[in-house]
């Protein structure tokens, strides 16, 4: 397989993502070293490429990210992997607020915490977070799945869509409209498929509660004025 | 908006290397804040009953030349406060023996456009409008030694682009902030605050919850104290960075929308806005990186 | 004084009723509507009250200390190159009116193809809105500007390659702070798969983008989207107008090549009337302490300046680039050009209470004129093609009107026009735009 390194010291980032862009063929795989908290690394993606950042990555990396699987060896800023199309982002540290953003398709894997707002506005990508995320997290999501290992914070799920979240731990306090629900099979086989892919295969299922909308804020009524 | 820095060094060896570690720091969060920056920096408090303020004489023309001895040698010739001045061109700290208000009222009747930005026994205050690079060459802060520095880097919002607009703030004695955000009822505070006897320097949001937070601790509340009922009272977004003599603390609002990264080893601990600031740092390969709660204080002693 | 004196009391010595001027028949039908219903009042449109607006303010033909150019025959120049600040391929329009976000979801895919057709055959841009872009809109718009909002419904990283421009969009005038809104009844099964909502729901949209929060971060997320479209697309940061100088400067630092301010007059699909008409300032307003702050930062006409709201003809166009836009964007006027509120449905506009002119209620989706709606009957009703003509013609109609006003004053570019080629007819005109009143070399505050 090619193989391939850059080096952030020494190579512009706008190289390194033009030719991810523009060069990448299927099957490549590509290292990049000393990224020391750059934004937007690897983002922009289009092909089924293997990207290492070894370090730590700044905002939006793998930002938009299609048929790519980057790995974050470090820890990762503000939206990693915001609106990613399909394909896979690993990061093995933390990552901070937003992170899986708006995401469409493809997997998102976090191995430590995930900050505020994980997973806001999830338009159909699966996150997993093996730690625990922060307050407001699947804020206004809207269709996918939210694994957390650890806990959440306060107002989970606020105004909620069809988004699913599983959690295995402790939940501070549901956000608006946000209600815990019975963990059908089909679901159940959802999240035991998201623990395999996000290796954490020998985690029980049966340890998760599922939170979903409970779909009254659907359409307006004056009764529920307040909840908004 | 801007980019906040601080570094607090645990290895009193250290000491000597903190304006050198902390240059890249500031000059990492140049996109951040490229309108002007500023540095606090904490050192032994000077002996006895001395104090000090840290005087900018960059609004007046030719300030970058400004006689400071003749500032000392006339106040000494009124005021008999054994005062000196350290520093050159358009910054000196100016120390002394006596009350630091009747001094700063005198300093103000000497020359109404020099700037006091701080007063205290450990603190020093520059800031200046420029770059980080800019202001960090123009006042030497690479060779700044001491116990912890608190930085900041400043993208203007609503008030004009001037040093004293600049961070850190200060209020009080040896208290110092830096903010990443904007506070949405900076105007309420002021008001709320000047009954109290506190006047403002300029219309910086900053500076009223400097101000505010400054009153609380005069009022007897402890930092912890201060900073909870700055939780419920300051509204909008905000990451606060501050300094006394003897700690570096920290605190975000509940949203936590402006970032900070926090990385800790045996040595130091140094906070920013974001990683590329810690990245050139000693050791930081090993450090505890971590993120900073909301709402959560963290408070680090020197 | 005896009774025999006192007048015999007849009709006139009694008070005729006496309507309120503050608690007017529209303020008791509200007061009603919002008792019956329990929810506040949403509509389409723009402002509808009067406001300081572009008629306060005239132009000062050439004379004899200026001379005109010849009407028909002398070359005035209308075209107008954006973003070149950082962007590789930067848009050379034709004609400095372009169409503004509207999306589809607020129109059908007819009106939005007429709006590319439309703006393609006059030499212009069209922009897509809140909920992605259609292949109908893409295809028939020879210029396209994406949008990039905090919902990012639809938002597709193909999408962005295919772009001519991205426009961030933080604000708009008809709600600054506010979020979108289209009820169910517009979310059909194509809006919904678009933004991946559930179908029939009413859907509030958010106010604030997920990932990033003010000037400092949105240099990095402007940064992430020119590394992502490898630096050749134009980015606009679009902005409702509150307080310009400072919202204008720091879009700029934040590293803008565009700069897109949206007066309070810009019309919306659907929002509540309290925001449609108290909150923001009228473009006239924001104009002038947009382009100080343009001027502030050295960036004048280096990051250009297209300003929106209730821009109807081409002496408005004229005006709003003598203050200092390099171009205009309309939006409502667009919809009125392809045949909204058109008085030939006035016996539909009639059954659903209204009349054509007033027509609002575009969230309900049942648009007449088949434009802000999703019913495939209705929509079927617009020809894109010849509602695309129609948009053209207009669009010619406002270039050739600027030009006239712009001739008359002696230039040979629309880019020409300044502010001292206008007088102010009122004070308030005067003091928003320090233009001196008509007659003097005052306005307000000099």
């Amino acid at each position: 397989m090619e193989s391939l390194t850059f080096d952030l010291a020494t190579t512009p980032l706008r190289t390194v993502n033009q030719y991810l862009h523009q060069q990448a063929r299927a099957g490549l795989r590509v290292l990049i070293v000393n990224p020391d908290g750059a934004h937007a690394i690897a983002a922009g993606i289009d092909a089924p490429v293997e990207v290492t950042i070894a370090g730590h990555a700044g905002y939006y990396a793998a930002g938009m990210n299609q048929l790519a699987s980057v790995c974050i060896t470090g820890s990762a800023g503000t939206g990693v992997a915001e609106n990613m199309m399909s394909g896979k982002v690993h990061v093995k540290g933390f990552a901070s607020n937003a992170a899986g953003a708006t995401a469409q398709g493809g997997l998102l894997v976090i191995d430590g915490d995930a900050g505020l707002r994980c997973a806001i506005s999830l338009k159909g990508a699966d996150v997993v977070v093996g730690g625990s995320v922060g307050s407001f997290s699947a804020f206004m999501a809207q269709a996918g799945n939210l694994v957390v290992l650890g806990d959440a914070g306060q107002a989970l799920g606020d105004s909620l869509y069809e988004a699913r979240i599983f959690v295995r731990g402790t939940v501070k306090s549901l956000g608006a409209d946000c209600e815990e629900k019975p963990i059908g099979a089909s679901e159940r086989q959802i999240l035991a498929g998201l623990l395999h892919q996000a290796g954490h295969a020998g985690v029980d299922p049966a340890s998760f509660k599922l939170y979903g909308s409970a779909r009254r804020l659907y359409n307006f009524h004056v009764d529920n004025a307040g909840a908004y | 908006m801007c980019g906040i820095v601080g570094l607090l060094v645990k290895t009193p060896a250290l000491r000597e290397q903190l304006g050198q570690l902390m240059v890249p720091m500031m000059i990492g969060m140049t996109e951040r804040g490229p309108d002007s920056a500023g540095l606090a920096v904490f050192t032994p408090p000077l002996a006895g009953a001395r104090k000090k303020i840290s005087v900018f004489a960059g609004d007046i023309d030719g300030g970058e030349h400004y006689d400071w001895q003749a500032l000392v040698d006339a106040l000494n010739h009124d005021r008999a406060a054994s005062a000196s001045a350290t520093g050159q061109g358009r910054h000196a700290s100016v120390a002394f023996e006596a009350d630091p208000e009747i001094i700063g009222n005198w300093i103000k009747g000497y020359q109404p456009l020099l700037k006091l930005f701080c007063v205290g026994k450990s603190i020093d205050v520059y800031k200046d409008i420029g770059t980080p690079a800019q202001v960090a060459s123009r006042y030497g802060f690479a060779h700044f030694k001491g116990s912890h520095l608190v930085g900041h880097t400043r993208m203007a919002t609503e008030s004009a682009v001037t040093p004293d607009r600049a961070h850190p703030f200060t209020a009080g004695e040896d208290f110092c902030l830096v903010h990443n955000g904007s506070l949405s009822n900076p105007n309420g505070i002021r008001r709320m605050l000047a009954p109290h006897g506190i006047a403002f320097d300029t219309d910086n949001d900053t500076e009223a919850a400097t101000r505010f937070l400054q009153w609380r601790l005069r009022e007897g509340d402890t930092l912890e104290d201060a900073l909870r009922k700055g939780l419920a009272v300051l509204d909008g977004f905000y990451t606060f960075l501050m300094g006394t003599p003897t700690e570096l603390a920290l605190i975000r609002d509940p949203f936590a929308c402006k970032p900070a990264v926090v990385a800790e080893t045996d040595d130091y601990v140094a906070i920013a806005s974001e990683f590329r600031s810690l990245a050139h740092l000693p050791g930081i390969g090993q450090a505890h990186v971590f993120e900073p709660a909301p709402e959560e204080m963290y408070v680090w002693k020197a | 004084m005896t009774a025999a004196t006192q007048p015999s009391p007849d009709s006139t010595a009694r008070t005729p009723p006496r309507f309120s001027a503050n608690f007017d028949p529209a303020a008791l039908a509200e007061i009603r509507r919002a008792a019956a219903t329990g929810i506040y009042d949403i509509r389409g449109a723009g402002t509808k009250r009067r406001l300081p607006h572009f008629d306060d303010l005239l132009f000062l033909g050439a004379s004899i200390s200026r001379y005109p150019l010849e009407g028909y025959r002398e070359k005035c120049a209308t075209d107008v190159l954006l973003g070149a600040r950082f962007a590789r391929k930067p848009l050379h329009l034709q004609i400095p009116v372009t169409i503004a976000g509207m999306s589809f979801g607020a129109l059908s895919a007819n009106a939005k193809e007429a709006l590319g057709r439309g703006a393609s055959i006059a030499g212009t841009s069209t922009t897509t809105g809140d909920g992605g872009m259609t292949p109908e809109e893409r295809g028939q718009s020879k210029t396209l500007v994406y949008q990039y909002l905090p919902s990012r419904y639809g938002m597709n990283p193909d999408h962005l390659r295919q772009a001519d421009a991205i426009e961030i969009v933080v604000g708009q005038g008809a709600k600054p702070g506010g979020g979108g809104m289209l009820l169910g009844q517009k979310i059909s099964p194509r809006v919904a798969r678009m933004r991946c909502l559930p179908e029939g729901i009413d859907q509030r949209s958010a106010c604030r983008h997920p990932d990033w929060t003010g000037p400092d971060d949105l240099e990095i997320k402007i940064h992430e989207l020119r590394e992502i479209t490898d630096w050749e697309k134009p980015i606009y940061v679009k902005l409702g107008a509150t307080r310009p100088y400072y919202d204008v400067a720091l879009a700029v630092k934040a590293g803008a090549d565009v700069v897109v301010l949206d007066g309070m007059q810009g019309g919306t699909a659907a929002t509540q009337e309290v925001f449609i008409e108290h909150v923001g300032i009228p473009i006239l307003a924001a104009i002038r302490p947009a382009v100080q702050a343009l001027q502030d930062l050295g960036m004048h006409r280096k990051v250009q300046l297209i300003v929106s709201g209730g821009i109807r003809n081409g002496a408005d166009v004229a005006k709003a680039l003598a203050l200092g836009a390099d171009a205009v964007a309309i939006g409502t006027a667009a919809l009125v050009a392809l045949g909204d509120n058109d008085p030939r449905y006035e016996e539909e506009y009639r059954q659903l209470g209204s009349t054509a002119g007033a027509y609002d209620d575009w969230h309900e989706g049942k648009d007449p004129a088949g434009i802000t709606t999703q019913d495939p009957a209705l929509a079927a009703r617009l020809d894109p093609v010849l509602a695309g003509r129609r948009l053209a013609n207009y669009l010619a109609v406002l270039t050739m009107e600027a030009q006239i006003i712009a001739r008359a004053c002696g230039k040979s570019h629309l880019h020409h026009l300044e502010p001292e080629d206008l007088a102010a007819l009122t004070l308030e005109a005067a003091a928003m735009t320090q233009i001196p009143l008509a007659g003097t070399a005052w306005y307000p505050g000099k």
